[in-house]
């Protein structure tokens, strides 16, 4: 393959990457009054790197190291989205925390060239690489408030815990390496096919808990909490968001395609992983009182679920993950939307007891965080339902059903928390009415609730077949 | 004696232990992380230039280049954090650094 046709697969990125540095300068020469034109021209070269994505060429470029299947382009188009709403939703909240500053977008920019590149990546070297430029985006969007100590912490421990987590994944590609001889995915599988030795799989299991961590998989999970409630909010709504779908992404990619001829070996690993994540998330979150807080356990038992679609190691367990994950970053990012858009006298609500009778001083954003606090708990006719529906019946078609009744057991303890906000919202007495909600978060908020239900019925009717092709990607059975 | 891979992998196992515990037993100095985890990428850079001499293939090496950058890259952020910390609190104790707990 010629270097044209190579840099034209990687397009998306490539746009994303001048646009990242050609806003970098031109913020730098203008100032923060810049911020809004940044803002504006950061959300436009996502656009444009979408539409790229959607319409560019597949194929493989770069030696083995650059992968464009139909899931990598699935899961670029949906990060692209994802993260265009994070540059919308970051800029208007940072202007009313007078905070505007011109590097948001462009960190936003960064990360998310560093996610398309974990989708698409085929060896390991591409793999670590691509997580670190996301994760160090990540972690100073974290900290970005750095007038507040709450936020330095959490971009403190984000640091820490994730450059442990790099470090165990980096350990475990070099047994691999060392093992199997090979870098590449394919190169890899080949060595691994029907039996792999001791160290291989030791090197395996590092690598999964590395990954674990950046997805906060339980018991790899001891930032998120932190992270979620320290975090600036539109930050942490776009750290709920667009990474893990990324990650879950390059973690089926790397098992199914790297590690098919073990995957009873991991499987395993995985299974176990999953099944904490959703015990912890469940019942962590039942004693919180902080609702970011509580969104990171609801993130954790959501994280279990998808693993369990990658445990499944069948094509439809990916795309159980790929429909799950598109379905809850919405209702997550619509969830951020409705806490940003809630204040009183200029406090952004942070606890459960401050949303007590919401109804009557905010009823569009009370009845939006009703219908999607009902549809992460997952509540039929909800879109949160009709994702769990399809990792339950991929996990239960793979044989793993004790898992799946567990994961369900957990979903119904999980069911306290999100029934108790709704409680707290609808019947509780109103202390004090709250500010007016700012338009785009409104927006924001109201679009992801109608998407919940019922857009949602319209929506999976095209997202369940451009799922299916996508999976059908890594050739699996 | 000759020095064989399997030399160089328990020093790279020993040094990645010691980076591990660094950061899990350490309780004084949020200083003392960063060089421990700087500890944990260079105890993989053993592994990996050890195995591609062993193996014949400058894969390895090529990743041990990458892991370079991204340390030197991964302590400019851990650092410039680590300034926004101090100038909130005055302190860079790794038990003051618990406002959130639960």
């Amino acid at each position: 393959m010629d270097l044209s046709s190579a840099l034209s697969l990687a397009l998306p990125e490539l746009i994303l990457a001048i646009g990242a540095l050609a806003v970098l300068v031109f913020g730098a020469f203008r100032g923060d009054r810049a911020s809004g034109a940044v803002a504006v021209l950061s959300g436009a070269a996502l656009v444009a790197a979408a539409f790229a994505a959607a319409l560019g060429p597949l194929g493989v470029a770069f030696n083995g190291a650059f992968v464009v299947d139909r899931m990598a382009v699935y899961s670029k188009v949906a990060i692209y989205v994802a993260s265009a709403f994070g540059v919308v939703l970051g800029h208007g909240w940072l202007g009313r925390a007078s905070n505007q500053k011109f590097e948001y977008p462009v960190l936003i920019l960064l990360a998310t060239i560093g996610m398309s590149m974990m989708v698409s990546s085929g060896d390991m070297i591409s793999l670590y690489v691509s997580v670190e430029l996301q994760s160090l985006a990540l972690y100073v969007l974290a900290a970005f408030q750095r007038d507040d100590a709450k936020a330095s912490e959490a971009g403190l421990k984000y640091f820490v815990l994730g450059a442990l987590s790099s470090g165990l994944m980096l350990y475990g590609i070099s047994l691999i390496y060392g093992f199997t001889g090979a870098m590449r995915f394919d190169a890899v599988a080949a060595a691994v096919s029907g039996e792999a030795g001791a160290g291989v799989i030791f090197g395996l299991v590092f690598l999964i808990c590395g990954l674990a961590f950046k997805v906060s998989a339980a018991p790899f999970h001891m930032w998120t909490p932190d992270v979620y409630e320290g975090g600036p909010t539109p930050a942490v709504a776009f750290i709920a968001a667009a990474p893990k779908l990324a990650a879950m992404v390059l973690f089926a990619r790397t098992l199914s395609q790297g590690f098919f001829g073990v995957h009873d070996q991991w499987a395993q690993v995985v299974m176990i992983i999953a099944a904490i994540s959703f015990v912890v998330g469940a019942f962590g979150g039942l004693m919180q009182r902080d609702i970011k807080r509580l969104l990171a356990y609801s993130s954790i038992a959501n994280m279990g679920y998808a693993l369990l679609a990658i445990a499944a190691g069948t094509q439809a367990g990916l795309q159980a993950l790929l429909v799950f994950l598109v379905l809850y970053m919405i209702d997550i990012t619509g969830f951020f939307a409705c806490l940003m858009a809630l204040s009183r006298d200029g406090r952004p609500v942070t606890t459960i007891a401050e949303l007590s009778g919401l109804r009557r001083v905010n009823p569009g954003v009370a009845l939006a965080l009703t219908v999607l606090s009902l549809s992460v708990l997952g509540m039929p006719p909800f879109s949160g339902f009709w994702g769990k529906y399809y990792v339950f019946k991929a996990a239960i078609g793979a044989g793993l059903w004790p898992i799946a009744v567990a994961g369900l057991v957990a979903s119904v303890v999980a069911a306290f928390y999100y029934l108790r906000i709704i409680k707290v919202m609808w019947f509780d007495a109103a202390p004090a009415p709250t500010d007016g909600a700012p338009a785009e978060t409104r927006l924001v908020a109201f679009a992801s609730a109608a998407f919940c239900f019922p857009l949602v019925l319209v929506a999976l009717a095209l997202l369940d077949p451009a799922a299916r092709n996508a999976a059908s990607a890594l050739g699996l059975g | 004696m000759t020095v064989t891979l399997a030399h160089y992998l328990a020093v790279a196992a020993i040094l990645f232990t010691i980076g591990v515990f660094g950061i899990f037993v350490n309780r004084k100095n949020v200083i003392v992380i960063l060089m421990s985890i700087e500890l944990i990428l260079l105890s993989v850079n053993i592994n990996f230039v050890a195995f591609s001499a062993y193996l014949n293939d400058v894969a390895g090496q090529i990743m041990a280049m990458f892991v370079l950058t991204v340390a030197a890259a991964e302590a400019a952020v851990g650092l410039a954090i680590l300034v926004t910390f101090f100038r909130n609190r005055g302190d860079i104790a790794v038990d003051d650094a618990s406002m959130m707990k639960g």
